[in-house]
């Protein structure tokens, strides 16, 4: 009884809870007298090393926000078998950072590996002006190492550094070290041949002076120089967080290791496109909600009104869940979503023909519930694993290479295979538990 | 009620349905997207309304342009859908133009698609494995779930059922009205697999409860049995997905269309398929067997 209880009290607060994160950021009450504005507050928890940070809004996809999805093909020929890796994610940092500068918000550069194919997938939502884009982002990096010019004095700016003749190409590779006597990490360069003679010039006539890292015509670091160089391998020492090393390695092995790109797969939605999208399949997903919600209550009565109840409850924790994740909804997605509410309902109808049944034959409406449960319990399992291992397929959780990893198909499969779950969870929990509680104040009249 | 009195009749509506959709898929096959082929999708607006008489017009604009055109369809009232080889989105800004000094309008981009051939190929590939597993997956949980060759085998045939119907409905639409066949349609197709066996499944569970339970009963008086007490939940469970199917296909966006008749069609060859097709099945099964012995 006290489990029953509970669970009681659990589902109000699970449902409240969700409420709460599924508010829209603001709302405004207007009320007679009464005129303010509610605030709801983002999450920011932060314990020990662990941080959860969520702003609580539903994250739109391209198709829906409008914008460009692009496939670029990286070019590795030039590029050694080990250093491979290291040159396509260079790559990607690269185009993040030139994306930043775009002024482009909540972009996404995703590498990816299939076979010997190296691949760049970038994400633009709300640009639609794609070509400028893609030059900006197809552009290789270009690495330049410049000086002070000879007059200048300590309050030197950024202007008065001058191109040497030393550029990424005389760069092999760089990488995080660990300084031996410190313990702290350091940024190593290791130059070509050709490159060791130059820096060694370099290093030799700015003896105490910076020599800055430009990347794309940006300064990327500017140590000063200690002691003139020749043996082509020099570190760059400093305060460097790992975190901070490994940046700067990734950036200067984009000058190191350039590898050329090109489109071979854009999509591009507008903007409009994608606001009807949202208002069509908003409107149509309440219709069908609300054609599935009167079936049930004109079909099975009071327990169908219950399990309208739980249905909604389900909603709402489902989009609870999109917002904490955080899932990118997609058209597709949204069709996992809307059909996975027309399936919910299924246990429930499992579970309430099984209770007919038995009092057809007799058993009083509480025995029938609680056997009802317990029995439909078996196919109601076996039904769903079927769609799960489906989804598992499809969303391909672990980015095998034989398998898809188009955007569109897993976010289907995503929200399908969490409606699924969660179905599971309010069709049978907390059906019952509503259930049981009208039947217990029932019972006592 | 004696459901299995009319059990031929069942396969004879299902081979109506199947036989069409079978040749169509033998003789003029499925018609693969862009996803598949590579090439260009352009969907762009006008203000005013274009006539289907215009298309040709539009198509010889372009071609002169040195590009080349697929198909020309409408898209929604004022939208136009442009297939072509791949091209980059300057010529499609070319194209533009064109249309733009022949219609006195400039058309608005509202989509535009390119995907590599390399890519389609490779989608191709991953797709089969996809289906491969899927359904590798969906038998071996039915063999296990049934330790039984006669039950599993007979799921199974009603999945095919299934599977073909929609193939089948999809070769014919694309033969008479150009729809192609998309990565959302093979996921709608695996989705469709494993729906199918999940009502076959709720089926099959009662009938095998009801054979522990009365043991003496003749296996088509239990069929009928099972069927009279497992048709409302199938078809009430399959009305609540096809209000929401058919809410989005008549209210939702252009862009998954298909993917929701895709949806529709295989929902309702399902909720067939579990009671008309695959508890017949195991009448029939049990009759062979009683005729051998």
């Amino acid at each position: 009884m006290r489990k029953r209880r509970f669970l009681l009290w659990f589902i109000v607060g699970l449902t409240l809870v969700s409420l709460l994160i599924d508010l829209p950021s603001q709302i405004q009450l207007k009320f007679l007298k009464i005129d303010k504005t509610f605030q709801r507050p983002a999450i920011n928890l932060a314990l020990g090393r662990f941080h959860f940070q969520r702003d609580l809004e539903i994250k739109k996809g391209i198709d829906l926000a409008g914008g460009t999805h692009l496939v670029f093909q990286a070019d590795m020929a030039g590029i050694k078998q080990e250093d491979k890796k290291a040159a396509l994610e260079s790559a990607a940092e690269n185009i993040q950072r030139r994306v930043d500068l775009f002024g482009v918000s909540e972009a996404i550069v995703q590498t990816s590996k299939l076979g010997e194919e190296y691949r760049l997938i970038v994400e633009l939502p709300g640009v639609e002006e794609t070509s400028q884009a893609i030059d900006l982002i197809g552009q290789t990096a270009q690495l330049d190492f410049k000086e002070l010019t000879p007059e200048a004095t300590a309050a030197a700016s950024l202007t008065d550094f001058l191109s040497t003749d030393l550029t990424g190409k005389d760069l092999a590779r760089s990488q995080v070290q660990f300084d031996p006597n410190t313990g702290e990490p350091v940024v190593s360069l290791k130059f070509s041949d050709e490159g060791a003679k130059k820096f060694s010039e370099i290093t030799g006539r700015n003896l105490g002076r910076p020599v800055a890292i430009f990347l794309d015509e940006l300064p990327v670091t500017i140590p000063q120089v200690k002691e003139q160089i020749t043996t082509g391998e020099a570190v760059i020492t400093g305060e460097f967080t790992l975190e901070q090393a490994k940046k700067l390695s990734v950036q200067l092995n984009a000058g190191a290791l350039p590898v050329p790109i090109k489109v071979i797969e854009q999509r591009n939605i507008g903007a409009t496109l994608g606001i009807q999208s949202i208002q069509k399949s908003v409107r149509a997903g309440l219709i069908g909600l609300l054609m599935v919600i009167l079936f049930m209550a004109a079909y099975y009565g009071r327990l169908g009104i219950l399990a309208d109840l739980g249905l909604v409850i389900y909603g709402m924790i489902t989009l609870a869940l999109y917002k904490l994740i955080p899932v990118t909804l997609t058209l597709p997605g949204v069709a996992g979503f809307l059909l996975s509410v027309g399936m919910a309902v299924d246990s429930n109808i499992l579970i309430f023909e099984r209770m007919k049944e038995e009092m057809r034959v007799g058993k009083t409406r509480l025995l029938a519930m609680e056997l009802g449960f317990g029995r439909a319990w078996d196919s109601i399992r076996d039904a769903n694993v079927c769609t799960l291992i489906t989804c598992f397929i499809l969303f391909n959780p672990f980015d095998w290479s034989f398998l898809n990893t188009s955007g569109m198909v897993r976010g289907f499969a995503l929200t399908l295979g969490l409606g699924v779950l969660l179905s599971l969870f309010t069709g049978i929990v907390v059906t019952r538990t509503i259930l049981r509680t009208f039947s217990r104040s029932e019972a006592k009249r | 009620m004696n459901f299995m009195k009319f059990k031929w009749l069942y396969f004879v509506i299902s081979a109506l349905v199947l036989i069409p959709g079978i040749v169509s898929l033998v003789d003029y096959g499925l018609r693969p997207a862009i996803d598949f082929t590579g090439g260009t999708l352009l969907e762009l607006r006008f203000e005013k309304e274009i006539n289907m008489s215009e298309y040709g017009e539009i198509k010889k604009l372009i071609e002169e342009k040195d590009f080349e055109v697929s198909s020309v369809q409408s898209s929604g009232e004022e939208a136009i859908l442009l297939r072509l080889k791949p091209i980059t989105k300057d010529d499609a800004a070319t194209i533009k133009t064109v249309l733009a000094q022949n219609f006195e309008e400039m058309p608005e981009e509202v989509r535009f698609e390119t995907v590599g051939p390399t890519l389609g190929k490779e989608l191709l590939t991953k797709t089969l494995m996809a289906i491969v597993l899927a359904a590798g997956f969906i038998l071996a949980y039915v063999a296990w779930r049934f330790k039984n060759a006669k039950f599993g085998i007979c799921a199974i045939l009603a999945m095919f059922h299934d599977s073909f119907i929609l193939l089948g409905s999809f070769s014919l639409m694309g033969h008479f009205w150009g729809v192609e066949v998309n990565t959302l349609f093979v996921t709608a197709v695996l989705t469709i697999l494993s729906l199918s066996v999940h009502d076959t499944v709720v089926v099959y569970d009662r009938i095998r409860e009801s054979q522990r339970l009365l043991p003496d009963v003749p296996f088509e008086q239990l069929a009928n049995k099972t069927v009279t007490e497992t048709l409302p939940r199938n078809i009430n469970n399959s009305l609540t997905i096809i209000f929401m199917l058919l809410a989005l296909l008549l209210l939702g966006g252009e862009t998954i269309r298909w993917f929701v008749v895709a949806f529709l069609i295989g929902t309702i060859a399902g909720t067939y398929s579990s009671t008309f097709t695959a508890v017949p099945l195991l009448v029939v099964w049990e009759q062979l067997k009683a005729k051998k012995v």
